[in-house]
């Protein structure tokens, strides 16, 4: 099953350790994320999840090992440090700020000015073309059931405001896009939204990290499974090769699998 | 999945709004609607007490005389006002924005005029641009010291800005021995925002077209430059904020110092409007500004308002306060009348946040 590949991972952590005091974090985890496919990282609570993704996402940072976005080693000291690498976080606490509207959203942090002197002296927000451009995004993406991209978010659903945070994520040339329990706190239609918004990041070419506690969703959606196991990766398997219950086995421990049975090369 | 059947169901029946909805929704979307119709009603009810049924003097609220006074008196609010709508929109609150005023004008006024009064002589009889200059800076300078202690050390602005109300109100006696510097001992400069410019039947002043200038460029600022997007973002959710990329700090710093700026302004403009530089010119200013803010629509929670309601709200105490002086009550009144305002602007508020569109 393992074929050779030449593909070089767009992701790469390699014996990453951290420890907050006596508690491990990670114990030199391994983990690869290799171009346009779902990876999903699943693992029981304390399996160093969140903090293998935090320190890819630069909200933490390893005590020592090594990260290569792209082949290029990279040493995040904030979120800001991923962000100009092209990583980008939708967190699950929905980041948005719900008095903006749909595009200042969108653009927050990154607003785009108009020509000449009307943006340089006066800083003046080319809110036209950023309305015109949100809304493209988010046409392409098909999540274009908002009455207008001028409607605050507040007024929006929980599954919207989700897909207004991944469009975000997807909308600035990014490669990598981290979604941290993206479900979580929606219903069973608004997940499915949110789950093929995902698949539709990812046949635009994009590489996408999913951490995510349920299954079902996992199976759905995720190419290679990651499984986290006590601050290392104990095993990468795929949704073919195994069955949900033979991932909540790998997950606690009941069961192992050799390295010629896991999928460390990308199936795309 | 199935399909969505019921959400659309769910959606049909949250667009059948009710006329109280309706009413609700607008004032989500339009912050500055509530104090248009709070001015527009007490106009209407001044208008008929006075010119319908003659009672007091009320008659000559609308005269050009006194609505050309009422504009004047709005600059010293008006103008600080700007500066409390900014801090507000960022959830925070500043109680020395009136000292900090105070301190500036007498800063200015002791460092044009020679007085023997004050302990800083030795700077006095400057050129009174150079002192106006200065007095800007030091209220400048004065906001960046809110805005640092908030930052650095994560203070709450209420606690911050109510100890500077303290320092800034006792470094004017200390420094100034609270010696009110009378207009005509002032060279002219100090005065000019009291020059009288004539507008068809109405008289305004430099500092009244001053104060309407900063709310049009304040106003393009908070809606047409990051800047105020920033501002707006971090008021409401600086968590959100944060992991938007935005330097939440860096941005609450600055309106501190935006915030100074303007009361810099503003206490040049209150030396023009009162003809003198007092350290007791204007006991209330502080709650008054906060009044106009809250009146005007812009949540103390922060994110949310615009500037136009804070001008409207600064006109609803004005427009109070002569209608019912002029009505013959007592002020006691106006104060009453403002505190209730004040109760049903924050309660509206509260009510526009649960909008469901």
């Amino acid at each position: 099953m393992t074929t050779t590949s030449t593909t070089q991972p767009i992701v790469q952590a390699k014996d990453l350790n951290k420890s907050f005091g006596r508690v491990i974090g990670l114990a030199d985890c391994n983990f690869e994320l290799y171009p346009g496919e779902v990876i999903a990282v699943v693992g029981d609570n304390g399996a160093g999840k969140s903090t293998l993704i935090k320190c890819l996402s630069g909200a933490l940072t390893p005590d020592s090992g090594e990260m290569h976005i792209d082949g290029e080693e990279v040493f995040f000291k904030s979120t800001n440090d991923s962000r100009a690498k092209g990583v980008e976080t939708v967190y699950q606490t929905l980041a948005v700020a719900p008095v903006l509207d749909i595009s200042e959203n969108l653009y927050l942090g990154r607003e785009i000015r108009k020509k000449g002197i009307l943006g340089t002296v006066f800083r003046s927000l080319d809110k036209k073309r950023m309305r015109k451009e949100a809304m493209q995004s988010l046409n392409d993406l098909g999540v274009l059931t908002v009455q207008s991209i001028t409607q605050s978010v507040e007024t929006l659903s929980g599954g919207q405001r989700q897909a207004v945070a991944v469009a975000r994520a997807g909308a600035f040339g990014s490669k990598v896009v981290i979604l941290d329990e993206p479900t979580a706190a929606l219903g069973v239609n608004e997940s499915a939204r949110v789950l093929k918004l995902i698949r539709d990041l990812r046949d635009r070419g994009m590489s996408i990290i999913l951490i995510s506690h349920n299954m079902p969703q996992v199976f759905d959606v995720a190419d290679r499974i990651h499984v986290q196991r006590l601050g290392r990766r104990a095993a990468v398997v795929t949704p073919q090769s195994h069955q949900m219950n033979d991932v909540v086995s790998i997950m606690t421990g009941a069961m192992t699998v050799p390295e010629d049975q896991q999928q460390l090369t990308p199936v795309r | 999945m199935s399909s969505t059947a019921p959400t659309t169901a769910a959606d049909e029946f949250a667009h059948r709004a009710t006329p109280m909805q309706k009413v609700q929704s607008s004032l989500h979307r339009y912050p500055w609607l509530s104090p248009l119709v709070v001015l527009a009603l007490l106009l209407v009810i001044f208008g008929v007490l006075g010119l319908v049924l003659g009672v007091g003097d009320l008659e000559n609220l609308f005269k050009p005389g006194t609505i050309s006074l009422m504009l004047q008196q709005t600059v010293i609010i008006g103008t600080l006002a700007i500066a409390q709508t900014l801090v507000i929109l960022t959830a925070g609150i500043d109680l020395s924005i009136g000292a900090i005023m105070v301190f500036a004008q007498m800063f200015m006024a002791n460092l044009a005029v020679y007085t023997t009064a004050s302990n800083v002589t030795f700077m006095a009889g400057q050129n009174p641009v150079l002192a106006v200059f200065i007095g800007l800076i030091v209220a400048t300078l004065a906001g960046g010291l809110n805005g640092f202690l908030i930052v650095r050390f994560n203070l709450p602005p209420f606690i911050v800005t109510l100890g500077t109300l303290s320092i800034f109100t006792a470094l004017t006696l200390i420094l100034f021995k609270a010696r009110t510097i009378q207009g005509k001992e002032m060279p002219d400069f100090m005065l000019l925002m009291s020059t009288k410019l004539e507008i068809g039947p109405l008289t305004f002043t430099l500092g009244l077209i001053v104060m309407l200038l900063l709310y049009v460029l304040f106003a393009y600022i908070l809606r047409g430059t990051a800047w105020g997007t920033h501002v707006y973002a971090v008021g409401d959710d600086p968590a959100a904020a944060e992991l938007s990329g935005i330097n939440v700090k860096r941005v609450l710093f600055s309106v501190y110092v935006v915030a100074g700026v303007v009361i810099g302004i503003a206490a040049w403009i209150t030396i023009g409007r009162t003809a003198a530089a007092s350290p007791n010119v204007a006991p209330e200013i502080n709650l008054e500004t906060i009044t106009a803010v809250v009146i005007g629509g812009t949540s103390l929670f922060g994110g949310r308002g615009r500037l136009l309601g804070t001008l409207l709200g600064t006109f609803i105490i004005i427009v109070l306060d002569f209608g019912l002086s002029l009505a013959g009550l007592d002020q006691a009144y106006r104060v009453l009348a403002i505190g209730v305002l004040v109760i049903a602007a924050v309660a509206v508020d509260q009510w526009i946040r649960k909008v469901k569109v």
